[in-house]
């Protein structure tokens, strides 16, 4: 009974997307109040309906109702609670039920806090919300049902992938999904733009929160899912160039683009096309995101269904809205012409070279991402592109970036003096550089990476801050003035500084840890003692654990600096018994200095095979991300942008 | 299907990828080891180097890699020895080849386009600074006088 209610849900929730997706539109362009006014109640009732629809299939995993075949094949009675609830999205049908849920949530914000947009200009973007909607729920509904029941139920169900029964992945995917899912409503904002034909700053200013806030759950969504790849893949890395994360990583940064664009077209009035360019490509990349994951088309480490039906029904969405939006801009993107003007030595110039730098290497990543298929179907030809490859042909960009940031951001509008405009940066040029060959002549022998990257990062901090100190005049008008004013900076001011600086800070965990880390492998017997760089580590004892769905062997390995205990660390080794599977759990010890990292292997000879590794610096790549994400928050939180005072200019 | 994925991962992930008794005494070859290693893919797994894979086949190339150099290969000896009898899907790093050049130059190539046209836009900014008002203008400012 609970799946049917969630199953009658969807597809009553599809028939009002129908509606949605065209009464609005008509009437917006035949200037039928009415009409353009159902565009928000059904908003509404269609995320109630999806809501509904949601919650009964959270019902029937938590109350593990295997004739429901998705529970069946997903679930275990004995899996911990918030596995059960997370299980709900850890498979296909059920995480496109949760990216439909949050599609409809984002309608619904508009619906509810947009009361002050222009009627006409939210009944498009409410349509258009809800066409991308009618396309995803008749997916769910035709390939990918999440309530199918099953004749036979069984005893009891064949469990989640154990290596999906993790915290940090339990909230990957919904982070990962408001993101990817929030820039469909700047794409909705752009088709409703050039619908309409006009472009300007109030619009802009409309559009800047979402592209903020997806940008913020994505950030977080990326640094989620590449923490865990480092604790539970058992090797400490955190970014393989899967093709999972490129489908991720490429709507983060035409977001950032855009979110800097944005600004242009806020403060300046130009760079408007362009602006709604990228709008359209972001949530594009979102689409092949969603594509590349969902068909598996591209074999990945992210094993997910396989089957050529749904690739193709994306495949179809993807063509037409990709293909409609971008001819819809081919017809009106010169209705949008802009006539401010600005120097080529100015701040639009230095936001239009951070578009480029953006734009180029997320066509980099692309490009590499699609290569074997390309290179398969085309030059009949089985390769691979790899970790590698990216390191060579995107990191160049993003040091170009980093070069160009500080400078860019305190240029000023229109017109500037290179000279002029960035001596006040001389002070933190010439202290990142001294750091850099400080660091240079320091190691011996060691990567040439790590001076360049520890340079960059101090340059972009020290850029920040002193762009900060810039705008208070505290060294002009004295420290308690200057203090005044810092304190009275707008919060997209403080954005800014900290979405740079945390940018810095993931700069410089990256560099260290790619630099300085330290390896051991070696077989240990109990009680063995052993060293790396610095570190004294005792192998304790190795000890038999029952969890509540899985058995494990937990090692103890004590670790000692200059004689004294600064860690215990428990890494396991376990095996879930449903699935056949075993998995690692690294002992993890992290500090701000460094992680001590150690994953426990087989037991061999009279000893167990132990990897150990000092990796320096490298919590500052999350914490990096979690400083990034929290300026997006303090810029959506501006009081200019918010959602709900989203006003004058044009309403007046 | 399903299940197949999952084994796939299973065999590759479950975290063996060098073990000690592979490790080779002479730290030079070793590190030139490591370093190859990061380049070749493990073919049964998916997108993973030999180096952190666990499956059979990883090892025996890390083994290959390291008795290569023990008799003397240089670093892309050893790449072509391996690349001759596993096909180029064993490198993560495509070769520069002709085929490959798009996949290569793409990089460039759109930061040359791009840009070109950026510059020529921001010229073009940068000089028609007098212009008349159109007429959509003198209707807004008009509409915004009069509010």
């Amino acid at each position: 009974m609970i799946a049917e209610l969630g199953h009658l849900a969807v597809i009553i929730a599809f028939m009002v997307a129908i509606v949605q997706s065209v009464v609005p539109m008509i009437g917006a362009s035949k200037g039928y109040i009415g009409w353009m006014d159902a565009a928000r109640p059904s908003a509404i009732i269609q995320f109630l309906l999806i809501f509904f629809a949601f919650i009964m299939l959270t019902i029937s995993f938590v109350t593990s109702d295997f004739s429901v075949k998705l529970v069946a094949s997903n679930s275990h009675s004995l899996k911990p609670l918030l596995y059960k609830i997370s299980g709900v999205w850890g498979n296909h049908e059920g995480s496109m039920l949760l990216w439909i849920l949050i599609l409809a949530f984002y309608g619904a914000l508009v619906a509810v806090f947009g009361k002050r947009l222009p009627i006409i200009l939210k009944a498009r973007v409410l349509s258009v919300q809800a066409m991308i909607g009618v396309a995803f729920i008749a997916f769910l509904l035709f390939t990918s049902n999440p309530f199918e029941r099953l004749i036979f139920p069984p005893f009891d169900g064949k469990d989640l992938n154990p290596l999906l029964q993790d915290p940090g992945l339990a909230f990957h995917p919904p982070f990962l999904y408001f993101g990817y899912v929030g820039l469909s409503m700047t794409f909705s904002f752009a088709i409703a733009a050039l619908i309409q034909g006009s472009v300007d700053a109030a619009w802009a200013r409309w559009v800047r929160p979402w592209a903020l806030l997806a940008w913020i759950t994505l950030t977080i969504g990326i640094a989620l899912g590449s923490w865990w790849a480092y604790y539970e893949l058992g090797w400490g890395g955190w970014w393989f160039w899967d093709p999972v994360e490129n489908a991720s990583f490429m709507p983060w940064l035409i977001a950032v683009a855009l979110l800097h664009s944005a600004i242009v077209v806020e403060k300046r009035e130009t760079l408007k096309s362009w602006t709604v360019l990228l709008a359209i490509l972001g949530f594009s990349f979102s689409l092949i995101g969603t594509f590349i994951v969902r068909s598996g088309v591209i074999t990945s480490v992210h094993a997910f269904a396989n089957d050529p039906e749904r690739g193709v029904f994306i495949l179809l969405i993807l063509i037409i809205a990709i293909g409609g939006a971008l001819t819809l801009y081919a017809f009106r993107a010169n209705s949008l012409r802009s006539s401010a003007v600005f120097s080529p030595i100015s701040r639009e110039s230095g936001l239009i070279l951070n578009n480029l730098l953006l734009v180029v290497s997320t066509i980099v990543v692309f490009i590499g991402t699609i290569w074997p298929l390309v290179a398969e179907l085309i030059l009949g030809r089985k390769l691979s592109v790899g970790a590698p490859f990216f390191e060579i042909a995107f990191t160049p960009f993003m040091v170009v970036l980093a070069i160009f940031l500080p400078l860019g951001a305190i240029l000023p509008w229109k017109r500037a003096q290179i000279l002029r405009a960035g001596s006040p940066l001389i002070g933190a040029l010439s202290l990142s550089v001294a750091i850099g060959l400080l660091i240079w002549s320091l190691q011996t022998g060691g990567r040439i990476l790590a001076p360049i990257g520890l340079a960059l990062s101090a340059w972009v901090i020290l850029g920040s801050l002193t762009d900060l100190l810039m705008r208070c005049r505290m060294i002009d008008i004295g420290f308690s003035a200057g203090l005044r004013r810092l304190i009275n900076l707008t919060r997209a001011d403080w954005g800014k500084t900290f979405a740079h600086i945390g940018l810095g800070l993931t700069i410089f965990g990256i560099s260290a840890i790619t630099a300085w880390e330290t390896e051991d492998i070696r077989v240990a017997k109990i009680g063995e003692e052993f060293e790396v760089s610095g570190y004294t580590f005792i192998f304790e004892d190795v000890s038999k654990i029952n969890g509540k769905n899985y058995t494990s062997d937990m090692g103890t390995i004590n670790a000692f600096k200059n004689n004294k205990l600064v860690a215990i660390l428990k890494p396991e080794k376990r095996f879930y018994p449903v699935q056949r599977m075993p998995t690692t759990e690294a002992g993890i010890n992290s500090s701000l200095k460094r992680d001590l990292y150690i994953a426990l292997g087989d037991f061999q000879d009279n000893g167990w095979t132990i990897r150990t590794y000092v990796k320096p610096y490298a919590v500052w790549i999350w914490i990096g991300c979690l400083i990034m994400a929290f300026g997006g928050l303090l810029s959506m939180t501006d009081r200019r942008l918010r959602f709900a005072s989203t006003i004058r200019l044009k309403q007046k | 299907m399903i299940r197949f994925a999952f084994l796939i991962i299973f065999i590759c992930s479950a975290a063996w990828a060098v073990e000690p008794d592979e490790v080779l005494t002479n730290v030079e070859y070793e590190t030139r080891a490591r370093a190859i290693s990061k380049n070749l893919r493990c073919l049964v797994c998916r997108n993973e180097n030999i180096d952190s894979s666990n499956a059979g086949i990883a090892k025996d190339l890390r083994i290959l890699v390291r008795d290569r150099i023990k008799e003397g290969d240089s670093n892309e000896e050893v790449i072509e020895f391996i690349t001759d009898r596993y096909g180029e899907y064993v490198l993560l790093n495509p070769k520069m080849s002709f085929q490959n050049l798009l996949l290569w130059i793409s990089g460039p190539l759109f930061l040359l386009l791009g840009g070109l046209i950026s510059w020529r836009y921001a010229k073009h900014k940068g000089q028609d600074s007098t212009k008349e008002l159109s007429e959509d203008e003198k209707t807004r400012l008009k509409e915004i006088m009069d509010d």
